[in-house]
């Protein structure tokens, strides 16, 4: 599968505090939650992401509290992929387990600016830079983490297993 | 194959001889938990993944405190949809308002947490019960969704960094100062992935309130777990609250660590996180003039009885400086009790600090002393970015209960010994 869009750029340990901030945990309509993604790093984020765009940071993506509204408000937005140099462990597991593609590369975290156009082939982790014309190359998951992947998240590769 | 302390529970759960680092595993877990934040999306995720049963209900713990008691309608539906569920599935280990406390100084207290068990839930800090010398981890609603359901979740075995602690505790060090002190040195990823396994002659010098305060921030690491050996001190905590067999395991002698820190407790300052992210430390002498407009004493890092007495013993007979709202916040009934019986809260109330009952409330923002534009605090708590406790140009610097305590009655940010 490859996905395509214009990039959003943040820099290091982009928590999940600004990514959905706490006050509005008390909602639970997935809709309503999206509205405030980012809201307190970026302003502009909700008002100009378009389906399929992609976010680009550097280390330590998603760092802190454990909440899963994190990766769903993106997924939300219809965010196609979030690109970083390192991921906070937590929000690795909830990003795979819910399904919204992520992938870690320093080159990519450093070569990429805002505003590029970057294209994403999942097969191969092959990131395209088509606004400066180079690539890099992400890292694969491992094969039980593909497992959980390609059955849609971890609950169905559970039901799947007949767990 | 020599293994790390971590290494071991998880082998016994994933039932194996050995596992080593790297290894991907399915392991048993002895007990999930969940809040009033995360417990309605993997309640909601549970059922529409088609889950008609939960794993054993005596090992589901559901803890109603980030909003609670209930700040407005959406968080009141959200205990609601908890509520529901713990009654329709018969959940033994239900907290409600009356019952409840900061999960991660509840659990413990309860006796829900032991040595050698492996324990997942759906919050960051869950890696609180390393201090028990058991395994836990934080996870996100689908795991925990998953681990209710079937008992059973999925990790990469973690390395480990060494941290071995010496010397005896200078005056006012707790481990809020040790724990800042480490996070300053390695950074908010200096352990990401990893497991903190805290060894040393120091360990003896901690109280269970000073470990559960730095496995609570392993975390803030980016750790996987932090996790303290299993000694009298440990033993004698869990005495009247663990009525089941425990099983202490050691690190091998021999077990590999990618990194070996060694920190001497005697030469350690009092520690403060500066805004915006708890690895921007100084020693309290190194900060210049910071005035506040708030201090808050509490949280599942700073909210035991240990913290309390500690800041009563600065407040005691003197007064919070004007303008410095004291907000003070026993994490659990049984604290709270505590406090009242050793008159801590009279203590607080006419140095003119509050007392809240128990609930997480202004760590993450949620209510009971949100900050303003531009305004600053001192907080016990676990995490400073941006907007945590409010606006998002308000500043939080974390520190121990020594130092906010200190701080509040100055005005500014002080060092325990300089109140006057």
């Amino acid at each position: 599968m490859v996905v395509k869009g214009s990039v959003f750029k943040y820099g290091d340990n982009v928590d999940t505090d600004v990514i959905i901030p706490a006050r509005y945990l008390n909602i639970a309509d997935p809709a309503e939650l999206a509205t405030h993604a980012m809201e307190d790093i970026d302003t502009e984020f909700v008002k100009k992401v378009q389906p399929g765009d992609i976010i680009v940071a550097k280390r330590n993506f998603g760092c802190g509290s454990s909440r899963e509204h994190a990766p769903l408000v993106l997924k939300e937005n219809k965010v196609s992929c979030v690109i970083a140099a390192s991921f906070a462990r937590i929000f690795y597991r909830n990003a795979i387990n819910i399904g919204l593609p992520i992938l870690e590369c320093e080159a990519a975290a450093n070569g990429i600016d805002a505003g590029d156009e970057v294209s994403v082939d999942f097969d191969t982790g092959v990131i395209t830079n088509i606004t400066k014309g180079e690539s890099y190359q992400a890292a694969a998951f491992p094969p039980f983490i593909q497992s959980i992947i390609q059955a849609g998240g971890l609950l169905k590769s559970l039901k799947e297993r007949g767990k | 194959m020599a293994m790390t302390m971590t290494q071991k529970i998880l082998a016994k759960h994933a039932g194996l001889n050995t596992v080593t680092a790297g290894q991907l595993i399915e392991a048993q877990v002895d007990l999930t938990l969940a809040n009033d934040i995360t417990g309605p999306v993997a309640i909601r995720e549970m059922e529409k993944a088609g889950f008609d049963k939960v794993f054993d209900r005596t090992k589901i713990a559901l803890v109603m405190d980030h909003f609670a008691p209930n700040k407005d309608i959406k968080s009141a539906q959200q205990c609601l949809e908890c509520r529901e569920f713990a009654k329709k599935y018969d959940i033994v280990n239900f907290y409600d308002v009356g019952e409840m406390g900061v999960e991660h100084a509840l659990l413990p207290e309860k006796g829900l947490t032991a040595p050698g068990e492996l324990i997942i839930g759906a919050d960051s800090h869950t890696c609180t019960y390393g201090a028990l010398g058991a395994f836990s981890t934080g996870v996100g609603s689908t795991d925990l969704a998953a681990g209710m359901a079937t008992g059973m979740a999925w990790f990469k075995v973690p390395s480990a960094i060494r941290f071995v602690l010496k010397g005896k505790k200078a005056p006012w060090i707790s481990g809020k100062d040790v724990i800042l002190h480490i996070i300053g040195m390695i950074g908010v990823d200096g352990a990401l992935y990893k497991s903190m396994e805290f060894t040393g002659d120091g360990v003896a010098e901690l109280s269970m309130d000073d470990r559960f305060t730095i496995c609570n921030m392993a975390i803030e690491a980016g750790a996987k777990n932090g996790i303290f050996p299993v000694d009298d001190k440990t033993m004698a905590y869990i005495k009247g609250r663990v009525h089941r067999d425990v099983t202490v395991f050691e690190a091998d002698p021999d077990a590999e660590y990618e990194k070996t820190y060694e920190i001497d407790l005697s030469t350690l300052r009092p520690t403060v996180a500066c805004p915006h992210l708890p690895e921007n430390t100084k020693t309290v002498d190194e900060l210049g003039h910071i005035e506040i407009q708030q201090a808050v004493i509490g949280s599942c890092t700073n909210g035991r009885i240990e913290d309390m007495r500690i800041a009563a013993s600065i407040l005691k007979g003197r007064h919070v400086a004007h303008g410095v709202r004291t907000i003070v916040i026993p994490a659990t009934q049984e604290v709270y009790l505590q406090c009242i019986e050793e008159g801590l809260a009279k203590i607080f109330i006419q140095a003119g600090a509050i007392v809240s009952t128990p609930t997480c409330g202004p760590c993450l923002g949620g209510h009971m002393g949100i900050l303003a534009q531009n305004e600053r605090a001192i907080s016990t708590t676990n995490r400073n970015f941006v907007g945590r406790m409010g606006h998002i140009t308000s500043e939080i610097y974390l520190a121990s209960p020594a130092v906010a305590a200190a701080s509040a009655v100055m005005g500014y940010i002080c060092a325990p010994e300089d109140v006057k």
